[in-house]
């Protein structure tokens, strides 16, 4: 697989495990230094790159970063503004000024109902998780076909492959139009057997993605589709 | 002999009724992730008591009242199912696990990174399916193998263990009867990694020397423990291993 997969074996530590002497190095996520020790805070692949110390979690909840695409479900509409459900501990707020179209107050629900998907992209967070989602950017629309399939937000990076390789390789191989957002949310199109292709190899991953087994299940419905 | 009277819990042979020794605990197994709906979840058998922890979240608080802005709430429901003993126990909460659920709460707020996520709740669930004396430090184990599962930051994993006193006897990991009719009763939260206690609860009276050996027992028995639980989270991940 891309970075780190194979090579050296991985370590898995638990939360409260020594992982090592603190000195000369940075605490990254996951780990905190205490008595010149470093001390995993979570469940996770150990991971060391540029002398900072980081734990890759194998289970987190998304925590939303301003800039981050993501698919949100409309949570709760109000006369100027929309609130969405984006797979995290929080609902982001829309406000109508933010919204590709020129909505009148009031008419927001013309635009996007409960229950609607919708790109986004997170325009700030604060430190008390107050969300601001805006949909004024390339590509950020309401999602009006296709599917939405969810993803642990670990798995992402897993999905997307090195420079998105990945998910390139699926798009070709079931003529899909996929985007992976940042959320854990998978949004798939195309047609139906295709659909059910791509959607089949996504699960592929959720369920057997600590086996790091996901890039066999895609070459071999590679080698697949080459001898039909 | 104080307590109960003449209940007699240790045998000739200085064994007790089950046959442990002393300073024996009772069989221990740790399964992580049994629940599919949860984010994390674990089962704990320790003897004969059984154990299912589930957790959600960090997610919103509610109601508003309870958030704290600079920091998650652990919301903490431990229940006994009403099978879990041999008397019927009417379901729903009662004095007794409101007061556990508290104190399970606080322990686990003091290793959770609870400043990371501010404005949420953790909800964690203790559910004891078959109680045989000593369920709040079973709940606790599981509370913290179920919360190393849903990947929440932690700074140790909290152990659950109690020791106690029989017939003028420290002894580690009571069982109903001596729970029942012992003297006192020592459960503790330890993080193995620093040897730190969490929580703290005594039952009873113990003199200086016995509390010291009942927290020497109660060590030895937390890293043994500790050992299942990084085990059963290794198991549950472990490459190759389903």
């Amino acid at each position: 697989m891309s970075e780190g997969q194979s090579g050296a074996e991985q370590r898995l530590v638990t939360p409260g495990m020594v992982i090592g002497p603190s000195t000369g190095k940075h605490a990254g996520s996951g780990a905190i230094a205490q008595n010149e020790e470093f001390i995993a805070t979570r469940l996770g692949w150990l991971n060391e790159q540029n002398d900072v110390v980081s734990v890759r979690p194998i289970n987190s909840a998304y925590m939303p970063r301003s800039g981050d695409l993501i698919v949100g479900v409309v949570a709760e509409v109000r006369n100027n503004l929309w609130f969405f459900d984006v797979n995290g501990p929080f609902q982001a707020l829309l406000p109508m000024s933010l919204a590709p179209w020129k909505v009148e107050f009031g008419s927001t629900r013309q635009h996007l109902g409960i229950g609607d998907a919708a790109l986004a992209r997170v325009q700030e967070v604060d430190e008390a998780h107050n969300m601001v989602l805006t949909m004024k950017g390339i590509g950020l629309r309401r999602l009006n076909e296709g599917c939405v399939v969810p993803i642990p937000v670990n798995l992402i990076d897993t999905l997307r492959g090195e420079n998105n390789s990945m998910v390139s390789r699926i798009r070709d191989l079931t003529d899909c139009r996929i985007i992976v957002a940042d959320n854990g949310r998978v949004w798939v199109h195309g047609d139906a057997d295709n659909m059910f292709t791509a959607r089949g190899l996504i699960q592929t991953l959720v369920d057997e993605g600590h086996m790091n087994n996901f890039e066999d299940a895609v070459h071999a419905l590679e080698q697949q589709r080459g001898e039909n | 002999m104080g307590g109960y009277g003449d209940v007699k819990l240790l045998r000739d042979d200085g064994k007790r009724l089950d046959g442990r020794t002393v300073d024996e605990m009772r069989p221990v197994s740790i399964e992580a992730g049994v629940l599919p709906a949860a984010d994390g979840s674990a089962m704990v058998t320790h003897g004969l008591n059984v154990a299912v922890a589930a957790v959600y979240g960090p997610m919103e608080a509610h109601p508003r009242k309870i958030q704290r802005q600079d920091r998650a709430v652990i919301d903490v429901r431990y229940n006994m199912a009403p099978f879990s003993t041999g008397d019927r126990i009417r379901p729903g909460f009662n004095r007794r696990s409101r007061e556990i659920s508290k104190v399970t709460a606080e322990a686990l707020e003091s290793v959770v990174l609870v400043e990371r996520y501010p404005r949420s709740k953790i909800r964690v669930e203790i559910e004891i399916l078959a109680a045989e004396a000593g369920t709040r430090c079973v709940g606790i184990t599981a509370a913290a193998v179920a919360l190393a599962d849903a990947g929440i930051p932690m700074r140790d994993m909290i152990v659950g263990v109690a020791s106690g006193k029989i017939e003028d006897t420290v002894v580690l990991d009571l069982d109903k009867a001596e729970d029942n009719y012992g003297q006192a009763d020592l459960p503790v939260g330890i993080l193995p990694n620093t040897g730190e206690i969490a929580f703290l609860q005594m039952d009873g009276d113990l003199s200086i020397e016995e509390f010291n050996l009942a927290m020497e027992y109660n060590f030895k028995a937390a890293s043994e423990i500790h050992e299942l639980m990084v085990d059963a989270l290794k198991r549950r991940y472990e490459r190759g291993d389903n």
